[in-house]
């Protein structure tokens, strides 16, 4: 995915990396537009489909409610995830464990 | 004729402009909903792709899934840099935009609270693993015990008992293991309290599939943290030093994220095993 241009100051790298024990450079009070300057590193799908998936504002089926009620698609996608999880474990197991 | 719903990535407040340069899932064009001050950042998707049957199989495709994730989230992130944004959950999606519209009216002061929560606050993610070559046992020393796991070399004292041998470095094994993992499981708790110590709030997910992190060495420890903005050199320094002060787990940092995983209040999550202030 091509990255927008940043304009902000240079921040602590992308999305992910191990803390090295060593202490990392960053500007005082980071404001959110500085990010921009380095999102080039590319999110892990597992950490990004942890989020989109489980969390956010809407979680359908068995978890908690939401603010916002989608009217058009109800699916559990937590259930969802872990099949789609099982489907990449376990080749040919699919659709098993999904509800509505 | 096509039928078309509305996809939602995100709601915040403010002047209603999309991201430029941008396109949503599918390639489709961002378009904004406003109502009550608030603003929806929408795209109309095709719902022979995107209807509730053909998501359902399009979900397990990974590759669909990914970029269709990858696709959201760019939204979701390139609107949280001008404000506080509330992320929405992956295929939300609602007949028309009047339906979209009158969401946002009916649950405006929902999201205000939501947006209050998350402002200047940016998320972290924390993931501790058991360090590569921590839970071998020593190398044998004295009592003629065989070096290693070998299998059945030269083992001096060892070779005329061959069973026994192999029970003691079983249990070497296995008890330089759990202390290992005793440890470990002692680092993550101390990681934690100190994190949660720089945080807003905090919360504690399921640690991931060793097959989907690609790693060898198991996770014991995934968490999520809210920081405030004027507080991110604290909070990633502390993790560096908390990650030399623990060598024998390894720690990752991911961020910062907007807010995904905090924007409902923690008590409703409390099943979920959330960790708060």
């Amino acid at each position: 995915m091509t990255p927008e241009p940043g304009t902000g100051p240079p921040a602590r790298a992308g999305y992910s990396q191990p803390a090295t024990g060593s202490p990392a450079p960053q500007p005082a009070a980071s404001p959110p537009g500085g990010r921009a300057a380095v999102r080039h590193q590319r999110v892990a799908l597992v950490d990004l489909l942890d989020r989109v998936l489980a969390s956010g504002v809407v979680v359908t089926g068995d978890v908690t409610l939401s603010i916002a009620e989608i009217d058009l698609v109800t699916i559990s996608l937590r259930a969802l995830v872990s099949s789609v999880r099982e489907a990449d474990l376990l080749p040919g197991l699919s659709g098993e464990g999904r509800d509505r | 004729m096509t039928d078309y719903g509305t996809w939602v990535y995100a709601v915040t407040a403010g002047a209603g402009t999309v991201p430029a340069g941008l396109a949503g899932v599918g390639g489709t064009r961002l378009r904004s909903v406003s109502n009550e001050g608030l603003v929806a950042v929408v795209s109309a998707v095709d719902l022979a792709e995107y209807g509730e049957e053909p998501l359902r199989r399009n979900l397990e495709d990974l590759d669909w899934l990914e970029a269709t994730a990858r696709a959201h989230h760019s939204v979701i992130d390139a609107v949280a840099q001008d404000g506080p944004t509330v992320p929405m959950q992956l295929a939300t999606l609602y007949r028309s935009d009047e339906r979209v519209a009158a969401m946002l009216g009916d649950k405006h002061e929902d999201f205000r609270a939501v947006l209050d929560r998350i402002r200047a606050r940016v998320e972290w993610g924390v993931k501790i693993y058991l360090s590569a070559g921590e839970g071998e046992p020593a190398p044998a020393g004295g009592e003629g015990e065989p070096a290693g796991a070998g299998d059945g070399g030269n083992e001096g004292g060892g070779a005329s008992r061959p069973g026994a041998a192999y029970l003691r470095r079983r249990r070497s094994e296995l008890s330089a293991r759990e202390q290992a993992h005793t440890a470990a499981a002692a680092s993550a708790e101390e990681v934690h309290a100190e994190l949660t110590a720089l945080s807003v709030e905090a919360r504690v997910h399921k640690p991931q599939h060793a097959q989907l992190t690609g790693r060898s060495e198991p996770m014991i420890f995934n968490g999520t943290y809210l920081v405030g903005e004027e507080r991110t050199s604290e909070f990633t320094s502390a993790v560096d030093e908390l990650a030399a002060r623990h060598g024998g787990v390894r720690v990752e940092l991911t961020g910062p994220w907007p807010p995904y995983s905090f924007t409902f209040p923690a008590e409703e999550e409390a099943e979920m095993g959330s960790v708060h202030r």
